[in-house]
């Protein structure tokens, strides 16, 4: 084995991502995705002490934080051959559930919303025809038209004042806008107060695990949160997610259904093929078949056919990635070495083109592939496996959706689909919390307060964990010898999405999803952002838009 | 200035903030800050009524996003009170709407027109091997940017640990050769580090810079007193358990159920500058030891290198 060189994950998801593609006929031909930043976290855990790697791992991404931190323990765990507590189990699922919470309402209202919604719009609203728009499309607890007004005048105060700051030069007035003002202004208030409401749904995640971002009560073994099994945290808890999972009920679930039904063309634009899902909450000691979130894997769009996955058929290429060539590799034997040269030769970013580069490489992103094909992972494929097995909790909120926004099946293999099932999956998941909840409440009442069960570090062994998390499957894997981490790696869901081309030539899932999505406007590409920020990549990324006919080249940055 | 304060106590009363709730607060800040209580209503007017909002530029580099996250996480004054009434937040890629080019000419008008008046937050680390190759953003290397936006600034705020003092990926062997950002511009910034820092203590600072006109007093790795002034073990209500003697050494123990020192799991108050155990995080909520946790020591240069193996007693 040679010198290891791993895409730092967090790297990947967080890096600045840069999409190129080629426009013709008013639609994307072509498409690259390319990430922007490397650090290298794998490689610094070389050598540390094992139960370094959850607080190392958990770096990996503060957005979506704690799942990391979750999976390295898991795979610590794996390796070491200890299992944890009922309480353990309840206390990491609980936080988990409130992370799926907590990440996709936050990526519904702040980061995805604006592709949708025209703030400017809002300014011309009817205060009054917006309160019977919310009345008669959702169940929140504040409306009425003094309060639309007020936000109204909010709004209007902030744009007055000169001082546009985040709202600034974006896409307003855009064609592909279809919200009516008064839709506009719904959206905008809800917006406002979802963004109070995850400050407070975050601190479910300080209850029991310190503070959020970057929680700080797992370890191997279990939690160390042991004082915290106490009456006023419970209940404090429990008030927490009533009042986050009554939003999701009243407002994030209408708001969906409300936008979606003025887009519902794209429920035809921005689909890929395969799906991978390796589920997650586990109910018992058994997996995967406790698995709450099922594991799965869907070729071909065929979801009445869901297949096991077996994490040996992973491996990751990288002859488009700048790394020195190698043939794909299971992560347990990835063997890379990076070429930052080849990205050098890219030049001038500004100007710069996939086609350059003498090596095709245009990633710091590696390629994963399942049995050799690219896979879509994320709420989408959750969703996809939990109804393909005909699992209640999904059949029921899946056909009821389709149902109301009268569109077939089929519709869900899109942008519009991925970002419907992001909503539904957390009322899914939001709804068995409560369960847990009690469950460790009984725990306690009937003084079982075990977190925690002691172990002893090997001096060498191996081990995964699968993981099922907010942007989709998440695997880590990590090696010791001598009690010191000889090998760790990460294969993250923005490298499923987000990655590059295979060996083969065939493209990553966003890449493909953006074949055949139409750009009304190429210097204002808002029909991209929407398909990239439908699978969630959370970051900044780069995109870069060609037109053939000029050959103009603009450079978008999606944020 | 009255009227406007009037209107802004209507504000947070719609919103379900009481006035007492808003002076509480204030008062809160005021004490982090280390004043006396006479300034608190000073504070109050900062969040109440600044006739010009102060312009912020907010940059993103080598980092992981917690940090914007943990601002996101404030409450009194809420993100939405921040970003339309507080400041003017002119560039910030995680909650901006315009995007692409639309954004990069935000950012360079914005330090035109602000040039030395605005303050500049940076997150992330930079990195430096190569030619800063392993970062960049709109065609740009981070290092580049920070050469360009950073000394045009007034005040510099560095936030987390990776922008103050570089952070995880600089832990050995620092692959990208990342540096935190006064190891790269000549600048000496707030540094307010942490795992990620604790929101409370940038807007006290920045309470400091609109009140005061002036950055607070730092020790010297550029902390501010006010929040980095003692250890983590001076502050700690298990403190008493580590004078007695009463130690826990496994998780999950009779010991650890009755909250005893974690010095011997390898807690690194002792050596960590930072007010965790007075501020808490997530709106008071809680704090590492509190969760049964050992400090991790995030608030010091080379935490990931020099604190570690986190589980070995100090």
């Amino acid at each position: 084995m040679g010198n290891r060189i791993i895409v730092d994950p967090i790297t990947r998801i967080e890096g600045h991502l840069r999409i190129e593609v080629e426009v013709e006929g008013g639609k994307v031909k072509n498409a690259w995705s390319s990430a922007n930043m490397f650090r290298g976290i794998e490689l610094i855990l070389q050598g540390r002490d094992p139960r370094d790697a959850p607080l190392f791992t958990q770096r990996s991404c503060g957005v979506c934080t704690y799942v990391h931190y979750l999976a390295s323990v898991r795979a610590l765990e794996a390796a070491i051959g200890v299992r944890v507590p009922e309480n353990a189990r309840l206390i990491r699922n609980l936080l988990h559930g409130a992370q799926f919470q907590h990440d996709h309402i936050v990526h519904f209202y702040h980061l995805h919303a604006l592709d949708w919604v025209d703030i400017v719009s809002a300014l011309k609203a009817d205060p009054k025809k917006t309160a019977t728009l919310s009345e008669n499309s959702n169940n929140a607890e504040w409306g009425g038209s003094a309060y639309f007004k007020g936000i109204q005048e909010r709004l209007q105060t902030f744009v007055d004042s000169g001082q546009l700051g985040p709202i600034n030069n974006a896409y307003w007035g855009h064609s592909a806008y279809k919200l009516p003002p008064e839709g506009n202004l719904m959206a905008a208030a809800h917006y406002i107060e979802a963004l109070r409401l995850q400050s407070r749904t975050a601190r479910m995640h300080a209850l029991f695990g310190a503070k959020n971002p970057h929680l700080q009560s797992l370890v191997a073994g279990g939690v160390t949160c042991v004082r915290s099994l106490t009456a006023d945290k419970l209940t404090e808890f429990l008030h927490l997610w009533k009042e986050t999972q009554a939003f999701v009920e009243n407002v994030y679930i209408p708001d969906l259904i409300t936008v979606a039904s003025f887009y519902k063309d794209w429920g035809a634009i921005g689909g890929a093929t395969n799906f991978l899902a390796w589920g997650d909450l586990p109910q018992s000691d058994k997996e995967p078949e406790s698995l709450f979130l099922p594991r799965g894997w869907i070729a071909n769009r065929d979801f009445q056919n869901v297949r096991m996955p077996d994490q040996e058929k992973v491996t990751e290429h990288v002859v488009h990635a700048w790394y020195e060539d190698g043939s794909p590799k299971h992560p347990y034997q990835g063997e890379t070495k990076p070429r930052p040269g080849d990205y050098e030769t890219g030049g001038d970013m500004s100007t710069w083109k996939f086609a350059k580069p003498q090596t095709g490489k245009y990633s710091w992103f590696k390629a994963p592939r399942y049995e050799g094909e690219a896979c879509e992972v994320g709420p989408l494929a959750r969703v996809l496996v939990g109804y393909g097995l005909g699992k209640k909790e999904f059949k029921d909120v899946v056909d009821s959706t389709l149902k109301k926004l009268d569109i077939p099946a089929t519709a869900l293999f899109s942008t519009l689909g991925r970002t419907a099932a992001r909503g539904l999956e957390t009322l899914v998941i939001g709804t068995a919390m409560e369960n847990w909840i009690m469950e460790l409440v009984e725990n306690v009442k009937n003084d079982d307060t075990k977190t925690y069960e002691p172990w002893e570090m090997p001096d060498n062994a191996m081990g995964h964990g699968l993981n099922d998390v907010a942007r989709g499957a998440l695997g880590h894997w990590i090696e010791i010898e001598d009690k010191k981490i000889k090998n760790y790696q990460m294969v993250v869901p923005s490298t499923w999405n987000l990655g590059p081309r295979c060996e083969g030539g065939k493209l990553g899932p966003v890449e493909e999803a953006l074949i055949g999505t139409p750009i009304a406007d190429p210097k204002r590409p808002l029909e991209i952002l929407r398909t990239v920020h439908s699978f969630d990549p959370c970051i900044a990324c780069g995109v870069h838009v060609i037109d053939p006919d000029s050959n103009q080249v603009y450079d978008i940055k999606v944020l | 200035m009255e009227k406007e304060q009037k209107e802004f106590y209507e504000r947070l009363e719609k919103k379900g903030v009481s006035r007492r709730a808003f002076m509480k607060y204030c008062t809160f800040v005021t004490a982090t800050l280390g004043l006396s209580s006479s300034f608190v209503p000073k504070v109050a007017e900062v969040f109440a009524a600044p006739q010009k909002r102060p312009a912020v530029i907010w940059l993103h580099f080598g980092e992981c996003t917690g940090c914007s996250e943990a601002m996101l996480r404030s409450t009194y004054p809420y993100p939405d009170d921040l970003v339309l009434e507080i400041l003017s937040v002119e560039y910030h890629e995680t909650i901006m709407a315009a995007a692409g080019q639309q954004a990069e000419d935000n950012l360079h008008a914005a330090v035109k027109k602000y040039k030395d008046k605005f303050v500049c937050i940076v997150e992330g680390a930079i990195p430096t091997k190569d030619n800063g190759i392993y970062g960049r953003s709109g065609g740009r290397t981070f290092l580049e940017i920070a050469q360009e936006v950073i000394p045009q600034a007034a005040a510099v705020i560095a936030i987390g640990n990776c922008a103050t003092f570089g952070g995880i990926q600089a832990a050995k062997p620092n692959p990208g050769g990342y540096k935190g950002v006064s190891d790269v511009i000549p600048v000496q910034p707030v540094n307010l580090p942490g795992c990620p820092y604790n929101p409370i203590n940038l807007i006290g600072t920045v309470v400091n810079y609109i009140l005061m006109g002036k950055i607070p007093a730092l020790d010297a790795l550029g902390r501010p007193l006010f929040a980095y002034g003692k250890t983590i073990h001076d502050q700690c209500p298990r403190r008493s358990h580590f004078e007695l003697g009463e130690f826990v050494t496994e998780f999950g123990s009779p010991e650890a159920a009755l909250g005893y020192c974690l010095y011997e799991m390898g807690c690194k108050g002792p050596e960590t500058y930072n007010n965790c155990p007075v501020a808490k995080y997530n709106d008071g909520t809680s704090w590492p030891v509190e969760a049964g946790h050992p400090c991790i020591g995030c608030s010091e240069p080379g935490f990931w290198d020099s604190m570690t193996p986190f589980f070995k007693p100090l």
